[in-house]
């Protein structure tokens, strides 16, 4: 169960040892689930984990635990997947993304003078804690995110999982300001939704 | 005075940028009436705190 339990916290992996590698193999599924998450394009999203885990190797120093090493082949791999995204010709493409979901995708929510509908007034989500512990709510995140039109996602997650600036967005996608704020806030409303329908929803008709 | 679809909108900008001194005292004054909107603020800080959360997950 406990990936550290035989391998103490004092004990340095053995240098170009199992240990790194060992671990490696578990976390390239992830790796690669992720990378696929952003760059919605297989081959792509095995060249950037096979990049990530390279430099990895080459760099391997002692972690003390499966978290941190965790922590830093994931911080490899963003910027591997930002170098791909601007070398590779995989930048999102922010005209599609604006015709992706339509100007009034969302007025349905909103009464005539702009206030919630009564139906659509967001009701609280509880303890996010509790969520980021289920399984099953990482299953329908998943699934949420791989819902949302394929730019404006990869718009979004350039923004959320890369943790880029909005403003190197708009720079790295050549668009305005406020081009940017609308796409993500389009992904926002739309991932909310999703969330709330998928997840949240469910959860308070079993409560 | 601001409505809630230009509540939303500027509570998901606030994600992105600063907002400025005129648009926070709008959404304060938006946000002390409206308590869909307060859990729409609370929800988009939750959707950044999954994303951030996806990759490193301990699975």
């Amino acid at each position: 169960m406990d990936d550290d339990a035989h391998n103490p916290d004092d004990a340095d992996p053995p240098p170009g040892g199992n240990h790194l590698t060992g671990d490696m193999a578990a976390l390239r599924r992830d790796m690669v689930k992720f990378a696929r998450l952003q760059l919605r394009d297989e081959a792509a999203a095995e060249d950037a984990v096979q990049e990530a885990i390279a430099a990895a190797l080459a760099g391997q120093r002692g972690f003390r635990s499966r978290s941190q090493l965790k922590t830093w082949v994931f911080g490899i791999l963003k910027n591997k997947i930002v170098d791909i995204i601007r070398d590779r010709a995989r930048m999102p493409n922010i005209q599609a993304a604006l015709d992706e979901i339509a100007d009034d995708a969302y007025d349905v929510l909103f009464k005539e003078n702009g206030y919630w509908q009564p139906d659509a007034r967001p009701a609280a989500w509880g303890d996010p804690e509790e969520s980021f512990a289920s399984r099953q709510f990482w299953a329908v995140f998943e699934a949420c995110l791989t819902r949302l039109p394929e730019n404006t996602a990869r718009i979004f997650m350039m923004r959320e999982m890369l943790e880029l600036e909005t403003q190197e967005i708009c720079k790295e996608l050549g668009i305005t300001a406020t081009n940017c704020w609308v796409v993500l806030h389009r992904a926002r409303m739309g991932l909310r939704l999703c969330l709330e329908e998928r997840w949240f929803d469910a959860e308070r008709d079993n409560a | 005075m601001l409505n809630c679809k230009q509540a939303t909108a500027l509570m998901s900008q606030r994600m992105d940028r600063k907002l400025g001194l005129a648009e926070r005292m709008g959404l304060t004054l938006h946000l002390m009436m409206c308590g869909g909107c307060r859990n729409f603020g609370r929800q988009m800080h939750f959707l950044r705190e999954s994303l951030r959360r996806l990759p490193g997950r301990d699975s």
